[in-house]
């Protein structure tokens, strides 16, 4: 196949996927311990969706994400450290503590915008292609979201406008079989998101999300078009959340045994194992990236919980160009 | 004297005109400047009411988007862009219908440069047209600037004649936050001075359209229209009215206001807006914490009906605020 990834490539992707899972573990932890408190979101069981768009993609091209973006942003390479300052909502954190979790933005990085309303990742994501086309800048623009927001009037609005226009976006919906509480068919009239780009003339692509050699390629295919000018792709990725709606929710609406088996399947270990038995790394080198990664974690939680608060007088910047009187 | 009788200067304009010349100059001095909204390129008639009128021709239909009917991708399309440098104008083509697009314009345009730590700012103005008067019924003429003035991180403008629709659009363009522009849609023909070329108005500064020494009369908009007849006719009583034009509703000029009522000691705040819970309420409120004990009578306030509005005429006149309840409220806080 001729998007097959290079072995740089494949060992950059599982990097990426390790950095998801390692963070996720750490953070549950943390906020588990009680040293942080903030609304978590686990993307755990998703990482290969975003480390397989991200290979594809340069610092200079943009995201837009959702509240379980953890994944997306990390994948898109924003600092460690600045994310988990920003968690703990420490005045060191990428937004300075005030947009929190599910607002976290780096712009040196291509994350522009983290939403916490459900569906609104695509409308933006379809200004910054915009900006893009019209200077001509060859720029791609990525809005990740779940099955749950195709059933917003926002995707809607957006897919139309994008393939109007053909602008250079892709919609990459993280198909986790749950929008919140409710399964997917209770919800969705569509038996296939993808499905749904066949009303706006654009290619619409299930994979499975979990496999990363699937998931390049249809991403590889996706950016490309995007960046010659051959306007919008929806991809629906096919995964599982490991750890619910929000950290904390006890899984009650989930049907039994369907999450287990979903961990038993869980794409880390399983691409990991993949690489060394066909020869792409060994078991030293992946170690290696995985103990990289562990210390520049610990780092961060030292970081996050050492650094100070914001100052008070930060509700007064930002609302305006101006600072506000106090 | 606030009309038309411009004899020497330049040839008197409407809002219509004095808007599209603002875009057209803006386009001109920057590419970043860009226009999206329905129905604007000039094969679909350069806008409903003709305010874009020859600018996609001038400046293509890349910069000069007509977009889908889709309030919601209008608006988070302008977002995108402008967080990487461009400076959208999107029409909201009825005030009404921003309602469609509230989450963009609310949860996002307001709150991105807040919720980054200031990483990333929305330069965007969003133009809308509205006003009752037009027999358009319930919801085509609304005046909801209260929604926006209560959302902390956009700047709500309301120009009162041609040539501060044409210097507050320039400065709106050009200004790092978003901006919701409002135009009055049943005045948009009616001429008025010309301004001066490239002159801005700044934002977040009223403006003493006329000093008085009696009373304070605050509005913006249309009304101000209203306020003007109203405090001409009581000149000849010899009763001096002071007008203030808000000319920015959000973030609000308090300090003019207060200036004003100081030296005055009477107020009475108008807007076509329905009168509960609206910006007057805001404005008084300002007044009564910072002269209280100075004023010689309670703030006054004229807004409109509580009601949808109505479309049969004798309700919609009955429905907007008339120059007899402005001139009964100044009455009344003169007594």
């Amino acid at each position: 196949m001729t998007s097959s990834p290079s072995r740089d490539v494949l060992i950059d992707m599982y990097r990426r996927m390790t950095l998801i899972k390692q963070n996720d573990e750490r953070f549950r932890t943390i906020i588990k311990a009680g040293k942080i408190v903030a609304p978590y979101y686990s993307p755990r069981g998703q990482e290969v969706i975003p480390s397989a768009v991200s290979v594809n993609l340069a610092d200079t091209d943009y995201i837009c994400t959702i509240y379980r973006g953890l994944h997306d942003m990390l994948a898109k390479g924003v600092p460690v450290k600045l994310l988990w300052a920003e968690i703990a909502g420490k005045a060191t954190g990428t937004c300075k503590g005030k947009g929190g979790p599910m607002h976290i933005t780096h712009p040196a990085t291509g994350v522009m915008v983290t939403t916490g309303v459900v569906g609104s990742s695509m409308p933006i994501a379809n200004g910054l292609a915009l900006a893009a086309q019209i200077r001509g800048d060859k720029r791609v623009a990525v809005a990740y979201f779940g099955d749950g927001a195709s059933n917003i009037g926002a995707f809607h609005e957006s897919l139309n406008m994008a393939a109007v226009w053909k602008l250079p976006v892709l919609f990459v919906c993280q198909n986790n079989e749950y929008g919140e509480h409710t399964r997917y068919e209770v919800a969705t009239a569509a038996k296939r998101i993808s499905d749904r780009a066949a009303g706006y003339q654009m290619p619409g692509v299930t994979v499975d999300g979990n496999d990363p050699l699937a998931m390049y390629a249809v991403a590889k295919t996706a950016v490309d078009r995007a960046r010659s000018g051959g306007g919008p792709t929806l991809i629906e990725a096919k995964t599982f959340r490991f750890h619910g709606h929000v950290f904390g929710d006890m899984d009650g609406y989930m049907r039994k045994g369907e999450k287990d088996a979903a961990m038993a399947r869980d794409p880390v270990p399983a691409f990991r194992n993949w690489l060394i038995k066909n020869g792409h790394a060994g078991e030293a080198q992946l170690a290696a990236i995985e103990s990289a990664i562990e210390k520049e974690i610990d780092v961060a939680v030292d970081f996050a919980l050492s650094s100070p608060n914001p100052d008070l007088a930060e509700l007064r910047r930002d609302v305006f160009s101006e600072e506000l009187s106090a | 004297m606030t009309t038309v009788t411009n004899t020497a200067g330049p040839k008197p304009l409407n809002a219509i005109q004095a808007v599209n010349k603002a875009l057209d100059e803006a386009m001109g001095l920057d590419p970043n400047v860009i226009l999206l909204g329905e129905d604007i390129g000039d094969e679909e008639e350069g806008g409903v009411v003709g305010v874009t009128r020859g600018l996609s021709t001038k400046y293509g239909r890349s910069r000069v988007r007509t977009t889908p009917i889709s309030e919601q991708a209008i608006i988070g399309a302008a977002i995108g862009a402008a967080i990487v440098g461009m400076r959208p104008v999107a029409e909201i083509m009825l005030m009404n219908f921003a309602a469609v697009a509230m989450d963009m314009i609310v949860n996002h345009a307001a709150k991105l440069r807040f919720m980054s730590g200031g990483q990333t700012h929305v330069p965007i103005t969003i133009r809308t047209m509205t006003g009752a008067g037009f027999g358009t019924g319930g919801q085509h003429a609304d005046y909801l600037e209260a929604w926006f003035a209560h959302t902390p991180g956009i700047k709500v403008v309301a120009p009162s004649s041609p040539a501060d629709a044409y210097g507050l659009m320039l400065s709106c363009i050009f200004d790092d936050d978003p901006c919701l522009f409002i135009e009055n849609m049943p005045t948009y023909w009616n001429p008025g001075p010309a301004p001066t070329p490239g002159e801005r108005i700044p934002l977040g500064k009223a403006h003493v359209l006329r000093p008085g020494s009696d009373i304070t009369v605050v509005s913006y908009s249309r009304v101000m229209n209203d306020c003007i007849a109203v405090a001409d006719k009581l000149a000849k009583e010899n009763i001096k009215v002071e007008l203030v034009d808000l000319r920015t509703v959000s973030p609000l000029d308090i300090g003019t206001v207060l200036g004003s009522v100081g030296r005055t000691r009477r107020a009475v705040i108008v807007h076509e807006a329905v009168r509960a819970f609206g910006v007057g309420a805001e404005v008084a409120a300002c007044i009564n914490e910072a002269l209280f004990g100075q004023l010689k009578a309670p703030v006054g306030r004229v807004g409109a009906n509580y009601s949808a509005v109505p479309f049969s005429k004798p309700l919609e006149m009955a429905f907007i605020p008339t120059q007899v309840q402005i001139e009964g409220a100044i009455r009344g806080a003169l007594r």
